[in-house]
């Protein structure tokens, strides 16, 4: 089943008048379960192209449809609220809540979707188990390494049980062995539970583990390999 | 540490605040109560044309009247007859215009504080003829001392020039130099053998309390049609226009300290959100609607205040109890205030509705305050705020 398409996605910037062309004209779709790369050198239009499919960025041109909604006929707050209840998002510098520990960083989205105290204690313990934290609950993020802070974060993109997770550079800040034990709960997810996922990267390790890689230079794709 | 230093300037904004209402309440009420106590009391009666140009022939005709009046009213505490005259006092190096005031020692003691105010000297207990009480002022400048003898020259009723010698008895000081300056007191018997004639010019008198005042002198003016009857607003309208705006001059105050903790606030909670941008943008990238980040910047300002306001609020209430009892001594500058009127011990004090109202005023100005800092929040951009590092 198709969870994301983009027809003729177009992104614009305009850098003191001077126009750059950032993503130009994306035909791309993605369905659920697959666990997918987009690779290319610095520049290339990978995050801009994953902000906009996570309607974090206006498109200048074409549209966005997740699960069939056209999310350019949004208005801020449906969009807001459409992120919060359909995608889930890993960032690269992880971005937890540095007051809260790990349980009450996987909680505080559940909270924001209007889940019962009860049902986020259960979910939060559960998907802290599932990416190997069972032991740091109550630990703050200050005291957790940057993989342990990422599986946090991971944990955190799966709780409100999106249609999918984006992952922008989610490796860029570990070590082999972070990168590694990361990978491999996420194909592991990605196997079990059919949670689809789609990075940017441009780490050889993630694009050896991916099973489709698209390629994209000058904000165009210029490959799409399945593996 | 962000928080703590929004928490202490709430908290010293408002002990600056209050502390600032006290000490200028305080102040005017000092002068205020100084001005009663030493010279004006809470009421005069004069005949109708005496204030005119304070001419002597001006007394006051049917005295007995007054007094069975007076003693009638339960509201007033104390009163006094007095004699007024407008002439000159000199020692043997020097001459002073002074007010020649005509006294009943007994009367005057439970009106005015001359009595209390006596730094030298003794009131009215010499056995000397002509006794005179001068104030310190007045005796540095003619340089005279106890039992030095002055002679004061006036014009009677009818406008001949009368002469008497005087001795010193007393040397007092009140709070104003120049009351002590420009006033002399003698004896009613004294300067009635001058005149050879009973005569009273003024009826000064205290009520029980200030609050009384507006009643008694409403009965007064009905029973002494014939006699003009003056409370200390009309005797003294700058007094009751000082404390007519105290009021306004306070809360304008109260309203520059707190633009001045708005403005800190702000800076404060703009610097609060530009280090915090990242966690502002993710919560907005994972779906935390603007509404809950404007009221998220605004509840946490809101709560520095509500901890800030109480502490601010007592710290201000303990020092205003501790020093309305020891008063606050700025004798270093006591010439100057002594020259208007005012005690060199100040003693702060509050109305009891000043508290809320700044406890309101705290809130509202906070309130104001986390409005653009809130709405500054709403402004940043998820993709802008998640990459900054």
């Amino acid at each position: 089943m198709e969870i994301i398409k983009t027809n003729k996605l177009t992104k614009i910037y305009n850098n003191n008048g001077m126009k750059v062309l950032a993503v130009n004209n994306v035909d791309l779709s993605i369905n659920e379960g697959e666990f997918t790369a987009i690779v290319g050198p610095s520049g290339s239009g990978k995050t801009t192209l994953l902000n906009m499919i996570g309607g974090l960025d206006n498109i200048t041109h074409g549209r966005v449809e997740i699960s069939g909604t056209d999310i350019s006929t949004l208005t801020d707050n449906q969009l807001i609220d459409f992120r919060l209840q359909n995608i889930g998002f890993v960032f690269q510098a992880y971005n937890l809540i540095p007051v809260l520990t790990a349980k009450e960083n996987v909680e505080f989205i559940m909270l924001l979707q209007g889940i019962s105290e009860k049902e986020r204690k259960l979910r939060s313990e559960e998907l802290l188990r599932d990416v190997g934290l069972v032991d740091k609950l109550n630990v703050r993020p200050n005291q957790l390494s940057g993989g342990q802070q990422q599986r946090v974060a991971v944990a955190r993109a799966l709780a409100s049980k999106p249609s999918f997770i984006l992952a922008d550079e989610p490796t860029a800040n570990l070590d082999s062995s972070s990168t590694a034990n990361l990978l491999d709960m996420m194909a592991e997810m990605n196997e079990k539970e059919k949670v689809t996922f789609l990075f940017s990267t441009h780490d050889q390790r993630v694009i050896d583990r991916a099973k489709r890689i698209i390629t994209i230079e000058d904000g165009k794709i210029i490959s799409d390999e399945r593996t | 540490m962000r928080s703590l230093i929004v928490i202490s300037s709430i908290v010293m904004g408002i002990w600056a605040g209050i502390f600032v209402v006290a000490f200028s309440y305080g102040l005017n009420k000092q002068r205020t109560q100084n001005s009663i106590k030493n010279s004006i009391s809470h009421i005069q009666i004069h005949h109708p044309e005496y204030q005119k140009d304070y001419d002597s022939k001006f007394y006051l005709k049917e005295p007995d009247l007054i007094k069975t009046t007076l003693d009638a009213d339960s509201t007033i505490k104390a009163y006094a007859f007095r004699s007024l005259l407008n002439g000159m006092v000199s020692s043997p190096v020097k001459s002073s215009g002074v007010r020649i005031i005509g006294v009943n020692k007994n009367q005057e003691k439970e009106l005015t504080s001359i009595y209390a105010g006596l730094v030298n000297g003794n009131y009215f207990e010499s056995k000397r003829r002509n006794p005179i009480l001068v104030g310190q002022a007045l005796a540095e400048k003619l340089k005279i001392k106890v039992q030095s003898k002055v002679v004061l020259t006036f014009q009677d009723s009818e406008n001949n020039i009368v002469s008497g010698a005087f001795r010193v008895c007393g040397i007092f000081k009140t709070q104003y130099t120049k009351h002590d300056q420009g006033n002399v007191f003698i004896e009613n018997k004294d300067i009635q053998r001058l005149l050879k004639s009973e005569e009273f010019h003024q009826v000064a008198l205290l009520c029980n309390s200030i609050e009384q005042v507006d009643s008694t002198y409403k009965k007064l003016k009905t029973n002494l049609t014939n006699y003009e009857v003056k409370d200390w607003k009309s005797i003294s309208p700058e007094l009751a226009y000082a404390d007519k705006i105290m009021e306004s001059w306070l809360f304008l105050i109260m309203v520059i300290i707190m633009l001045a903790l708005i403005f800190g606030i702000i800076n404060t909670m703009l610097m609060a959100i530009f280090e915090r941008r990242k966690e502002l943008g993710m919560l907005m990238a994972i779906g935390m609607n603007r509404s809950k980040i404007f009221f998220l910047v605004l509840t946490e300002t809101l709560f520095l205040s509500i901890i800030g306001a109480p502490t601010g609020l007592l710290l201000g209430a303990l020092t205003i109890k501790i020093t309305s009892q020891t008063g606050i001594n700025l004798g270093i500058i006591a010439q100057g205030l002594e020259s208007v009127g005012l005690s060199a011990i100040i003693y702060p004090e509050i109305q009891p509705h000043f508290y809320l109202f700044i406890t309101i005023m705290v809130f509202l100005f906070t309130l104001i305050a986390a409005i653009y800092p809130s709405r500054k929040a709403l402004k940043l951009k998820p993709t802008e705020a998640i990459r900054t590092i």
